[in-house]
Formats: structure tokens, sequence, C-alpha cells
């Protein structure tokens, strides 16, 4: 497990941490989710060394982090980049080799990497003359090229389809199947929302939530409902402990004050006519996310 | 995996993507004209003997003791129009008198020499070095320093520069220290550098043993060979700071501004050598100063003007500060790599802690 502990950090008079602290579990993909300048990037690059907190720390099985550790995490940077005017399986050798890697084990784990995103054809081409989608699956292959233990990505979907979102989100899969903590940031919250299985909401620096998905969807969740019936649906807001949330003809969104009982409701309903769909509403992650972010 | 073997990738890096560069091959081939030229002008400027068209006999047996081309023609008319075809450059008549030299438009001195006779002459400074040599030379070590110099450390500069700007740096730093990028930076330029003048100095060598009409090799020899340890010192003593200039911008557009300074310190001594070669005291003071010294040292050892020992204690001086400056270099370098937002002064990189702290961080 991968874990931060109280990391603050300011450039110059700016705080942009505040005692940041949370958990990237093995097996687990954890969505980091925040506005732009909320410290996603900055809590990444601290993760990776790139960047030194002014307090706290960063650990990994339990103790300090250190150079041979971050060796063996796969990092993939905000800002893209590969040498332009190198080819894609070269680089990947190359940055591979740097990780310590042998020359054989590396070759072979590229050619897989390429096969894996569709990228096989364009292995001897420079980097530059890719097109953009390309260039991102070989910048994800940049950081899985090493079998890393630890995945870090800022942004790893932006600027993908949506059918090679599916493909690298195949392959993350593949990584936390394995064990691996994965940590992506992410401005998609539908994509988040479809892939996370923990997340860390952070806002102005601070982190405001985090933890499964689920118990956070849970934590968040008012009672509200949905209601579909056959004809005009707006009778529902006369109804004791109901406050119309949105009304549109024959479907209203409620929600119930905690004394009052869902049933009662949905036997009005059928009272006064056929009833569609009846059920309870989920938030959303956005929702949530401009909750806890507000 | 240790440091040095990631020196080695990444320097071994650096020469595969260099070596396939034009501009290395087109510059390594330029210079390699540069070297022949430079060896086999003086040569062919001095000019092979005159062709000499006479019809006399016994003039002609003159001339050819001379070491003069001779061609026999049947008469003194078939003579001149010999030289007015431009078949020979010139054409001795005698018109039943004195022998009268005929040429187009230029007195031939070797054809007029062998029919006079010439008082004894005594050459009080018989070592002088040629006039010619003695303002070719200078420039020609001075011309590939400064190119070669230069050259080589803009790469660096852009190298460094490539990888903020795409900020695949990032992930190299998160792999591997800082230390090992810039060493492994600083070899490679360095290896290059040394390639081209060393194959610039061979094929120079060879090009004077092939062409050499006497001492020359010998007189240009040693300046040649000294040249090559004071190059590769003088490069790599400014290595690290071409590494730091590029470190300083994150746009290869701000590269010609940040790295002036340096270039002036390459270009400068350029000049001085060029201009000031027949001033000795200059010279003398060029020739200890690390930066003059790789052009400076050896135009003083052709000119027989530098004792034995003073080469070394240049060149020992060069070392010290070559130590001095890697160590600014490669202080500003790392303090000036991860900074992505905007342009870094050099004091502000020098001073700068979080590199410090990310060593600590990075143990």
């Amino acid at each position: 497990m991968l874990h931060l502990e109280a990391i603050n950090r300011s450039f110059g008079d700016r705080r942009v941490l505040r005692d940041v602290t949370f958990d990237v579990t093995a097996g687990r993909m954890t969505g980091f989710v925040g506005a732009n300048g909320a410290g996603k990037t900055t809590s990444m690059r601290i993760i990776l060394g790139v960047l030194a907190p002014d307090s706290g720390e960063v650990t990994w099985q339990g103790s300090k982090l250190t150079r041979e550790d971050r060796r063996r995490f796969g990092y993939m940077p905000e800002e893209r980049g590969l040498y332009p005017k190198m080819t894609v399986r070269d680089q990947l050798v190359y940055l591979g080799r740097l990780h310590g890697m042998t020359l054989d084990a590396v070759r072979r784990k590229v050619d897989e990497l390429l096969e894996w995103l569709s990228l096989g054809e364009r292995a001897n081409d420079p980097v530059e003359n890719l097109s953009l989608g390309n260039q991102q699956r070989a910048q994800i292959a940049a950081a899985l090229v090493h079998d890393p233990d630890v995945l870090v990505l800022d942004e790893p979907f932006s600027g993908l389809d949506p059918m090679a979102v599916d493909t690298v989100v195949s392959v993350l899969r593949e990584h936390t199947h394995r064990g691996v903590p994965v940590l992506f940031s992410s401005h998609q919250l539908d994509v988040v929302e479809r892939l996370c299985d923990d997340l860390v909401i952070i806002a102005d620096g601070a982190i405001r939530a985090a933890g499964s998905r689920d118990s956070l969807r849970e934590a968040y969740s008012q009672r509200r409902f949905s209601l579909i019936v056959a004809g005009d649906a707006g009778w529902v807001r006369d109804l004791p402990g109901v406050s119309l949330i949105d009304l549109d003809g024959a479907r209203a969104v409620f929600d119930l004050a905690d004394d009052a009982d869902d049933q009662v409701v949905l036997r009005a309903a059928l009272d006064r006519g056929p009833v569609r769909s009846f059920g309870p509403v989920t938030p959303s992650l956005a929702e949530i996310f401009r909750e806890v972010a507000r | 995996m240790n440091t040095s073997s990631a020196i080695r990738l990444v320097a071994a890096r650096e020469l595969k993507v260099k070596i396939k560069d034009k501009t290395f091959l087109i510059s390594t081939i330029f210079f390699l004209l540069f070297g022949v030229g430079s060896a086999v002008l003086p040569a062919l400027l001095g000019g092979g003997a005159s062709s000499v068209a006479v019809a006399d006999a016994a003039t002609a047996t003159t001339l050819r003791d001379a070491g003069l081309e001779v061609t026999q023609v049947p008469d003194e008319v078939a003579a001149e129009q010999a030289v007015r075809d431009g078949d020979v450059d010139a054409a001795v008549v005698t018109g039943g008198g004195d022998p009268k030299v005929l040429a187009m438009d230029d007195a031939p001195g070797d054809v007029v020499s062998a029919l006079s006779v010439e008082p004894a002459v005594q050459l009080l400074n018989p070592d002088a070095v040629d006039p010619l040599l003695a303002y070719l030379v200078p420039f020609g070590f001075a011309v590939v320093f400064f190119f070669t110099s230069l050259t080589f450390g803009l790469q660096i500069s852009q190298s460094v520069v490539e990888e903020k700007q795409t900020r695949i740096v990032e992930i190299l730093v998160a792999s591997v220290p800082t230390r090992a990028l810039l060493a492994g930076k600083v070899i490679a330029g360095g290896v290059l550098a040394l390639t081209q003048v060393a194959l610039i100095a061979a094929v120079t060598v060879a090009s004077l043993q092939l062409t050499d009409s006497g001492g020359l090799l010998s007189l240009i020899g040693p300046a040649i060979g000294w040249f090559v340890p004071f190059f590769v010192v003088g490069f790599v003593m400014l290595a690290a700071l071409w590494a730091a200039a590029g470190a300083l911008v994150n746009r290869l557009e701000d590269l010609q501004g940040v790295s002036m300074p340096l270039q002036l310190v390459v270009m400068l001594p350029f000049f001085l050598v060029i201009f000031l070669n027949d001033n000795k005291p200059v010279m003398t003071l060029l020739s200890y100063i690390p930066f003059s010294a790789p052009t400076a040292m050896p135009v003083r050892l052709f000119t027989g003007d530098a004792a034995g020992w003073e080469p070394v204690l240049s060149l020992g001086i060069m070392v010290l500060a070559a130590f001095a400056l890697i160590g600014v270099g490669a202080r500003v370098y790392e303090g000036s790599l991860l900074r992505t937002n905007g342009k870094i002064s050099f004091g502000a990189a020098f001073r700068d802690k979080e590199s410090r702290r990310l060593a600590e961080i990075n143990k």
C-alpha cells in the first residue's frame, strides 16, 4: 500500500497542499479528482520524488520511499512528452533499461505492450509522426514498460477516444489484478465513476473525501427517489415528507424526510394509476464532487 | 541499477541520436575537407615548376638542369605561340642575342632565376615560419576549437531543453539520479567532439605527410599533438555549463539568450587569437587563460615561442578550472532541471534548495 501522510507544500506564499493524507491500496484503482489547481499534479510529483514536500512523508509497504522503490514505480506526467525524434520502440527500450531491465527482457516486454496497446504498426515511427491518440498510448506504454509495482498516472485518459479508453482500462485492470495499486487523476468524472474502486477528492489543496466509491456514494446519498407514472406526477409534492427536486410531466425526482416511508408514496402512486418505474436514486460522482468540493 | 550503468545508458542514447544527426555528419565532413585543404593548399599555392618552351638546345639544357619542365620547339615563333596558346607558362627566346623570357601576365620567377646569376644568400633566422603558414595555422586551430566547441556545446544545451520541453525529464529523474543524466550527456558530447577533432588531426597529419615539401610536419606536428588534450579539457570544462544553460529555460527559443555568455566565452578567444597572434605578450597571457589556452598554447608551440614545460603548466591550470566549472555547472543544472514554470536565473538556480531536499528524499 502506498500512503501519503500529512503532506504540506507551498510555492512561495501559496499553500498548494495542506496535510494531504490518503492511501492507494494494492490491487485497486484509485481515482484522484479535483478542480484545476486543486493539487493533484503536485501530489503526484511528490509521490514520484520529482518535487519535495515541505513536510510529511510518503511510505510504501510501511516504510519511507527510497529511490530504489521509486524506480519500480510507473509514472505518466501531466504534460506529455517523449523524445519526438526517437522511434516508439527505441524510447520504450531506453526507458525500460533506465529502470534496470536487461535488454532481452525489455525487448520482449515492449513487443507485448505495443501489441496490447495496438501500436505494433507504429513501433518504428518517430513519436512526432504519431497521431495524438497514439502518442498518448505510447506514453502509457512508457509508464508500464518496466512492470511497475505502483502506477501513478496524471490524466491518463485525456485525449483518448472511447475505444482507446477501453483498451487502456483493460491494460490497467490487468495490473490491478496482479495487485498493483493504481492512482490516476481525471477531469472526466464519468470515466472515473466507471473505473475507480476508490476515490480521493481534493479541493484547494486539502483532501475533502477519501474511501471506496460505494461507501462515498452511500455517505453522500440522501433519501432520493425517482418515480415515473402514466399521467402527470405533480401530485407527489402534496404528500407528507416529500420535497420535490425535479418534475418533468410523468417523471418526478424527490427527497424523502427521514421519517417518511417510500412505500407510502409508491402505494399512493399505484392508487392513481399505472406506475412505470419507482426506485432510489444514487448520487453520481459529479454530484458528490460538487457537494464535497463546494 | 547503479549510477555508472545509468550514465552509460544515457551516454549511449545521446551518441546514437547524434551520430544519426545530419549536422554532425556535415560538420565532420566539412572539417575533414578543411584539414585536407589546409595541408594541401600551401603546396598548391607555392605552385609547381613552370613549363617553358625553348628552341635553343643549350638554353634548354640550362633550364632542364634548373628543374623546369622544358618543351623543345622548332623555332622561336613556335615558342611564342605555345605561350599564347597556354600550352606552357613561359618561353625563352634569344633572337640571336641575350635571352628574353616571354610570359603572358606574370613573370615566372623560377625561369628568370635559372637564367640569372644570383648573389649568395645567408638566412639569419632559417627556422622562421613562412608568413602564409604563420597566418593559416593559428586560424586553423582557432576555427576548429571555436566551431567544434560551440557545435557540441550547443548540442548538449539543446538535448537538455528537449528533455525539459517534452517533460520526459520527470520520467527520467524519477528513475535515475540527476547527476547521472548530466554525466551521460557530458561524456557523450565529449566523445563526439574528441572523435571529430582527433579525426581532423589525423587527416591533417596524414595529408601533410603525403604532400609535405619539407619540415612542415615536424613544425606543426607537436602543436597538433598538444591541441588534442587541450581541446578535450577545454571542452569538458564548459560542458556542464552548456547543460546548465539548457536547464535554465523551458523552450528551445529561449536558449539563444541564456547561452549568449557561454558563446562569448568561446567566441572571444577565437577573435583574439586570430587578430593578435603576432603579439607575443598577449599570446602568452592567452595561453594561460583556460578559455583561450586550447587555441593560444598550440599556436605558441607552433611558432616556437613556448618552452617545453609551458603546455604542461597551462593544461594543469585548465584541469583545475574544469573541476570548478563542472561543479558550478552541475549545481545550476540540478537547481533548475525540474523547474518547469518559466525561466530561472543562473543565481537562483545556483542557490536553489529544492534540489538538495530532493537529493535527500531520493537517497
